[in-house]
């Protein structure tokens, strides 16, 4: 082969490319997000088609004290990752607890609500569209909020055998996309069900 | 200059598998993560439920072709519709598409394996275990003594129809938890495929120079998230009325049966787009090797698919005119529609242009994708004419349609699909099929797809509704569906000379070598079959076709591009 007279480009070094970790996270986001909008859609094309009661007026309160929670976690979170990319892996547990914390209270606030709304006040599923409707979205967050809590407490068992470190801040980031997630669709979800649906 | 003084990495020499038993073979496959394997078994679960959706059709067309058949009953008339549309469109052409893309992208981008080689494998097993759930509802569907077996509520099963009340059994649960499980197979596959796209590219391949099918399956994977994800949701809010009394679709307590339609086609057109675009791949990855010229128009190619990407999004509910939209509602959707054919001419002209004043090689994968570029077109003039609403109130639900969208699906993706065999198969078994048979193989099936589809217009200006288990003489439409029908021989000779071209040539085909078509992209520096590591040394690439560069290292494409 004979030499070639033109230089060959450099290839820019060093060669970056967005970590694989969140770009999977982030597509996951979105797959999420199409699924909660088409329920979304489903309750607010619902509201007030009800054939029957009761009514979102008469028997939902808003509940301010499980929103705080599950907001303030997002806060948390974000402070437990910043520890641990200083290295502080002390405020680190300390943080990532209290995010745990706060989404376990969150869900055994709605288990209450649930509690309150069947035996109380006698809406079940089948009960009318509302009820459909509203168990669905709002059971659908809930699920979301489970599977944020199994992967917070493998984070936290792991953490306590003292095998999260430093250098893992990158993974557990990962997680902490999700937990975002999870907070800024209860949002949208609080808006529509507990303000406009009501 | 000889291929041999190129200096492409050489595989590293592994030490010789010794002569494994049958069940260590057997658990490889079962338990490999590697995106070559997986996507092998993509391909063959797709082919295996390719012959069986065929067989269905073939069912169908029988009992059509003369007026008054006995050949099945009305039930199983609508079994065979409903399992044969499900069949061929989640366990057909998702899996295959998805095995293509699985086997090709981190070839092509010069990666080791995909993102996430398990999350690869769970989804394959997702996949596959869809397809087993719906065909078991032949045998566990009868839930209820008499409430027949598998799924007869069409492919895409409307409300009420799939209320407890009107689909008594299991078998509409069959068809909805095979669809969920699947569904979260491809979302999966779609997670990975972008992340490996994304993150996992050879140094020196910026977005600008990576091959068209690496971009294409990029947006294809886009659409998945957030088209596939739809179904799921409306797949929950079924299972949820069916299972635990909701009303999401129950007309008789407030319920919707047009919101389900809706959910239905925000899914439903987007897939077309999901299943057409890795085609569009195909072509634009075979049309320039067989033209022997760079892709004219490459970031026009990019723009035309991204375009398609978000306009398709836009444009289900011209699947629903004849539901009775407000007048602004069909405007939209027709105009919409009438866009998206746009970026999908310039496609067109694109290809065209590949081939114009090139040195075109008439090879069996180049046939396809001719024939792909003539019956796409026409596919997409049927598809403006059903696009418009007043024409579409006259022709929805008739034949006419039902020849529209198999014109997309046979003369397109299939078609497409069928190059795509003849050009990689060399590189996944190091060996060529053989071309005698694949001339064979097109001209019989280009026959009998056109004498099956273009004649099945017909019927549908003339009336004949879609979905009716057989017919009164006398209306016209007799010759018409026995000319369809005897297509349908000529289309079975010619997957039966395919799939013994499959099996024969794996054992006596030609040997390939690494690179049997002189093509540029990455996939063709490998040994055929690739080893398990693909690339013994990561590869650096500065243009668009990087072994166009090694071979001419004269005249190389960066100082162009």
């Amino acid at each position: 082969m004979s030499a070639i007279p033109i230089a060959i480009p450099a290839i820019e070094t060093p060669w970056r490319l967005p970590s694989r970790g969140r770009v999977g996270m982030f597509s996951l986001i979105g797959a999420e997000s199409a699924i909660f909008t088409i329920f979304l859609v489903a309750y607010i094309f619902y509201i007030g088609k009800s054939l029957g009661g009761p009514t979102p007026q008469q028997v939902l309160h808003i509940p301010i004290f499980n929103t705080i929670c599950l907001l303030s976690s997002s806060l948390t979170i974000h402070l437990s990752l910043s520890a641990l990319r200083a290295g502080k892996n002390a405020a680190f547990g300390l943080f990532w607890f209290l995010t745990f914390a706060l989404g376990a209270v969150f869900l055994i606030g709605t288990g209450r609500e649930w509690h309150h709304l069947i035996y109380e006040e006698g809406l079940t599923i089948s009960t009318n569209l509302f009820g459909t409707t509203y168990y669905s979205l709002v059971g659908l967050h809930a699920f979301h909020v489970t599977a944020g809590l199994v992967g917070l407490s493998v984070v936290m068992v792991l953490a306590l055998a003292g095998r999260v470190k430093q250098e893992h801040a990158e993974h557990v980031d990962v997680l902490s996309l999700y937990w975002h997630f999870v907070d800024v669709v209860w949002v949208v979800v609080f808006t529509t069900v507990y303000i406009i649906g009501r | 200059m000889s291929f041999d003084s190129i200096p492409i990495p050489r595989p590293i020499s592994l030490p010789e598998e010794a002569g494994s038993t049958w069940l260590e073979t057997l658990h490889e496959w079962v338990t490999t993560v590697d995106h070559k394997k997986l996507g092998l078994m993509y391909i063959g679960y797709a082919l295996l439920f390719l012959v069986i959706g065929g067989i269905e059709a073939t069912i169908m067309r029988i009992q059509l072709a003369v007026p008054h058949a006995r050949f099945v009953s009305p039930q199983v008339f609508n079994r065979m519709f409903t399992m044969h549309g499900t069949t061929m469109i989640f366990f057909v052409a998702m899996p295959i598409l998805f095995g293509f893309a699985n086997y090709l992208v981190p070839l092509m981008i010069g990666a080791r394996d995909m993102a996430f080689p398990r999350l690869n494998a769970w989804s394959f097993w997702m996949a596959a275990f869809g397809g087993l759930l719906l065909y078991f509802s032949f045998l566990g569907g009868d839930g209820l003594y008499g409430a027949g077996s598998a799924p007869d509520v069409g492919w895409w099963a409307y409300a009420p129809l799939t209320s407890p009340a009107f689909s008594k059994g299991h078998s509409t649960d069959y068809w909805t938890i095979a669809l969920l499980v699947s569904g979260f197979g491809s979302i999966g596959t779609a997670i990975n495929i972008l992340a490996t796209i994304v993150c996992m590219r050879c140094p020196g391949m910026t977005l600008g120079k990576m091959p068209l099918l690496a971009w294409l399956n990029l947006v294809m994977s886009g659409m998945v998230l957030l088209a596939i994800s739809p179904l799921t949701a409306a797949q929950i809010m079924l299972m949820i009325d069916r299972y635990l009394g909701g009303h999401f679709f129950d007309t008789q307590a407030g319920g919707s049966a047009a919101i389900w339609m809706h959910f239905f086609w925000i899914f439903g057109h987007p897939e077309v787009y999901v299943l057409i675009i890795p085609c569009f791949a195909f072509v634009s990855e075979i049309v320039p090797v067989f033209s022997r010229k760079a892709m004219f128009g490459y970031p026009v190619m990019v723009a035309a698919t991204v375009a398609i990407g978000f306009v398709s999004l836009s444009v289900w509910a011209h699947h629903m005119f004849t539901m009775g939209m407000a007048s602004y509602s069909n405007a939209f959707f027709v105009l919409t529609t009438m866009a998206v054919g746009v970026p999908t001419g310039i496609k067109i002209f694109n290809w065209l242009g590949t081939m114009w004043g090139g040195k075109i090689r008439y090879a069996t994968p180049m046939l396809f994708c001719l024939a792909f570029l003539f019956q796409f077109l026409i596919a997409g003039l049927t598809g403006i004419m059903l696009g418009a609403a007043p024409f579409d109130w006259q022709l929805s639900h008739s034949y006419f349609v039902v020849a529209h969208f198999h014109y997309v699906i046979v003369g397109g993706i299939l078609f497409a699909l069928f190059g795509a065999f003849y050009y990689w198969y060399p590189k996944m078994t190091g060996r060529l099929l053989d071309e005698g048979l694949g001339k064979w193989h097109f001209w019989l099936f280009l026959i009998g797809f056109h004498l099956t589809f273009d004649f099945m217009h017909i019927p549908g200006i003339l009336g004949m509704p879609r979905r009716i288990y057989t017919y009164e003489p006398g209306r016209g439409w007799e010759n018409w569906n026995m000319i369809c029908s005897i297509g349908v021989i000529f289309q079975i000779v010619a997957v039966l000379c395919f799939v013994f071209n499959l099996v024969q040539s794996y054992f006596k085909g030609r040997l390939a070598g690494n690179d049997p078509w002189d093509a540029w992209t990455l996939e063709w520096t490998t040994p055929s079959p690739p080893p398990a590591y693909n690339f013994a040394a990561i590869p650096e690439v500065r243009s668009r076709r990087p072994l166009w560069d090694l071979k001419h290292p004269e005249d190389p494409d960066w100082k162009y591009e």
